[in-house]
């Protein structure tokens, strides 16, 4: 293994239920197979529709729960099953921020001693004012003030509190944080600020950056590498520039497809139709059959295997080589001739130092 | 939190000036004429009357109340009709007794049902959680007076471990004191430690699985200090309203208990004044009651603050 990489993923299969005394539940595949690769350093997105099992399979990677099968190797360490003092340790490594940063702070416990606690448990040789003076610097690290360390949670806006919850995930000094949709509860002009200090932090700091999200802007804008989820597994990863501008999956290029833009009303939207089947009886075959619009009949027959398309792209599609790349995804969307005046009117007016207001068209 | 617990106490005030008028009203509408019993065979009206000024009868009923009401702040409960001792004194006399039964059955309580609670709800659906739920359904449906008197005649009869009844003051043994107060007090203590421990176990399920207990595990927390640190606190909220509460069910608790073991105690005083028509011993234990368990819960309203930051603030 190369030393480049910190977390490895291998055959990644979690299942739930299929217990009870009496009558047994339903069996419900929630990761199947999954197999990657992170590199240090870099931030690696995870995107896929609710229910596809990407915050399962987040909590696998954090060793927050059980491989059903499979194993995940962390620094070169099988973590899968570490217990114990191992697992404390990998706890110092590798830190999580959680979605909603309401119920995730302990409401009786003010900001000092949440931040502070990790290092009660990783630096236990500190003491009790360096711990503050730690805890001080985390704070002001995430653009807060460090007298905030004396209030309690509920005391904060949810921005803060992500803030909170950033500055708790490093102080134990981590090489790796895993982030479970870190900006999808709070407001939009608060996202980008959360999402600006997570990037600037990550650079700053060296970390290694796993982020889950649904919300294709916000994985465009901060990932290297992308790896997108339907039903279980992966179906196409690459780095972000291949998975945004040349998606091979249909999948893929549905969801691109998704997102409002700006564009002509000429071009219409592909759009998906149906639900995502059930992860407790997935279809047979490839699971977007159901749902893809270049399907075939050998597509319901077997599970299509990840390839490589590219030097870093792959994607597990049977007729990938047969779907075309949709254009206009590489370059901005076509303006009409109306709004292209209109550009260059205001590039004018910039130019000429003052922006004229004219009349109203 | 002082302008909090000021409103917590304007409105308790109300609430004990109308339990003040009941306690009042229901002697005067209950049937039979304690001065029939004071008169003696003869019944003689002069005497009666002589009686009726005594004890101020003949005022209107409201300047009876309020004689009554000023003097119960003054510390004057009035006189027992049946020995004569100032009321007052006699509540203080029995008062440490029930006390103490009191405070050891809620350690029973809390020492019991608080650890079998959280433990049962950590380990939700295991074994431990059926033994302990089996345990605390027997210790609600078993009768007190049953429990009482199957340890009087095992512990004291056969092994002769214990005292089976009596009581002696902490203050002249203290060790026999406990010795003898035990087998009550656990006795007492039992049914509370059932309830106790359901509404632990209840508590405890809805915040162990809270998001930020996850994210004290993600943190690398210890479990133990998980479940104590993170969870229980958060927990404690219901605890602590249901000690408050409990205090009511202690009080009637005790009534039968102190009669199974023979303790002279508030209980067995409120039952011999109820079967004496000593009027003004009932009134006084239950204002001294009612007004005991408002206390108990204006405690509870103060302990809230010091668990919940988030009251602090408002």
């Amino acid at each position: 293994m190369s030393n480049d990489v910190i977390l490895t993923a291998k055959g990644l299969t979690k299942r739930f239920g299929g217990g009870g005394f009496m009558a047994k539940s339903p069996v419900m595949q929630a990761v199947s197979d999954i197999s990657l690769e992170i590199r240090r350093g870099e931030t690696f997105a995870i995107v896929g529709e609710s229910g596809c099992g990407k915050s399962t399979l987040a909590r696998l990677l954090m060793r927050l729960l059980d491989p059903t099968e499979g194993q995940v190797t962390f620094d070169g360490q099988d973590i899968s099953h570490v217990t114990g003092a191992d697992l404390t340790r990998l706890r110092r490594d590798m830190q999580f921020i959680f979605q909603d940063p309401f119920s995730s702070l302990n409401p009786r416990m003010t900001v000092g001693k949440l931040i502070g606690e990790p290092l009660e448990v990783h630096a236990p040789n500190l003491g009790a004012r360096d711990r503050r003076q730690k805890v001080a610097e985390l704070l002001q690290q995430v653009g807060l003030p460090a007298e905030h360390a004396n209030r309690y949670p509920h005391e904060f806006s949810g921005g803060q509190r992500q803030r909170i919850g950033i500055a708790r995930a490093l102080a134990s000094g981590p090489k790796l944080v895993i982030g479970d949709e870190p900006v999808s509860a709070l407001d939009v002009s608060v996202q980008a600020q959360v999402i600006n200090l997570l990037g600037d932090l990550s650079r700053d700091l060296g970390l290694t950056l796993v982020v889950i999200a649904h919300d294709l802007g916000v994985i465009r804008h901060m990932s290297d590498r992308v790896a997108v989820m339907y039903l279980g597994r992966i179906i196409e990863m690459g780095t972000a520039a291949e998975v945004f501008e040349q998606p091979r999956h249909p999948y893929t290029q549905a969801l691109l497809a998704s997102i409002p833009a700006p564009r002509s009303a000429e071009a219409p939207r592909e759009q998906l139709s149906g639900e995502m089947p059930s992860p407790s009886a997935p279809p047979p075959g490839c699971a977007f059959h159901t749902r893809c619009p270049h399907a075939t009949s050998a597509c319901s027959a077997a599970i299509p295997t990840i390839t490589k398309v590219g030097n870093s792209h792959s994607v597990a599609c049977h007729r990938w080589q047969d779907i075309p790349v949709p254009e206009g995804q590489t370059a901005e969307p076509a303006r009409s001739d109306q709004a292209e005046s209109r550009f260059a009117l205001y590039r004018a007016a910039l130019a000429g130092g003052a922006v004229q207001h004219g009349p109203h068209e | 939190m002082l302008l909090f617990l000021t409103r917590r106490i304007l409105i308790a005030l109300p609430t004990i000036i109308l339990i003040s008028i009941f306690v009042f009203a229901l002697q005067k509408l209950l049937p039979g004429d304690p001065l029939l019993v004071l008169a003696g065979e003869e019944r003689d009206p002069a005497v009666l009357e002589l009686l009726r000024e005594k004890y101020r009868l003949n005022d209107p009923i409201v300047v009876q109340y309020f004689t009554w009401v000023s003097n119960a702040l003054q510390g004057d409960l009035g006189i027992s009709l049946r020995t004569n001792q100032p009321v007052t004194e006699l509540m203080l006399q029995k008062l440490p007794v029930t006390l103490q039964l009191a405070a050891m059955s809620m350690i029973f309580a809390l020492v019991i049902g608080v650890p079998a609670g959280i433990l049962s709800a950590y380990k939700k659906g295991s074994l431990t959680d059926y033994i302990a739920n089996v345990v605390a359904l027997s210790g609600l449906s078993i009768p007190n007076f049953w429990l009482g008197i199957m340890l009087i005649l095992l512990v004291s009869v056969k092994w002769q471990l214990l005292p089976a009844s009596g009581y002696v003051p902490l203050s002249e043994d203290f060790l026999q004191s406990i010795r003898t107060m035990l087998m009550p007090s656990f006795v007492l203590g039992t049914a509370l430690a059932a309830t106790m421990m359901r509404h632990t176990r209840s508590a405890m399920l809805g915040v162990l699985s809270a998001d930020y207990v996850r994210t004290a595990r993600a943190k690398g927390l210890t479990e133990r200090r998980v479940v104590l640190k993170h969870a229980f606190r958060n927990a404690l909220t219901p605890i602590v309203t249901l000690t408050a509460l409990l205090f009511g069910e202690l009080v009637a608790g005790a009534v039968l208990t102190e009669q199974i073991f023979t303790i002279p105690g508030f209980g067995k005083m409120v039952v011999d004044a109820v079967f004496n028509r000593d009027y003004a011993v009932v009134q006084g234990i239950v204002l001294v009651t009612a007004v005991g368990f408002i206390f108990m819960n204006l405690v509870a309203d103060a302990l809230y603050f010091i668990l919940n930051p988030r009251l602090r603030g408002q």
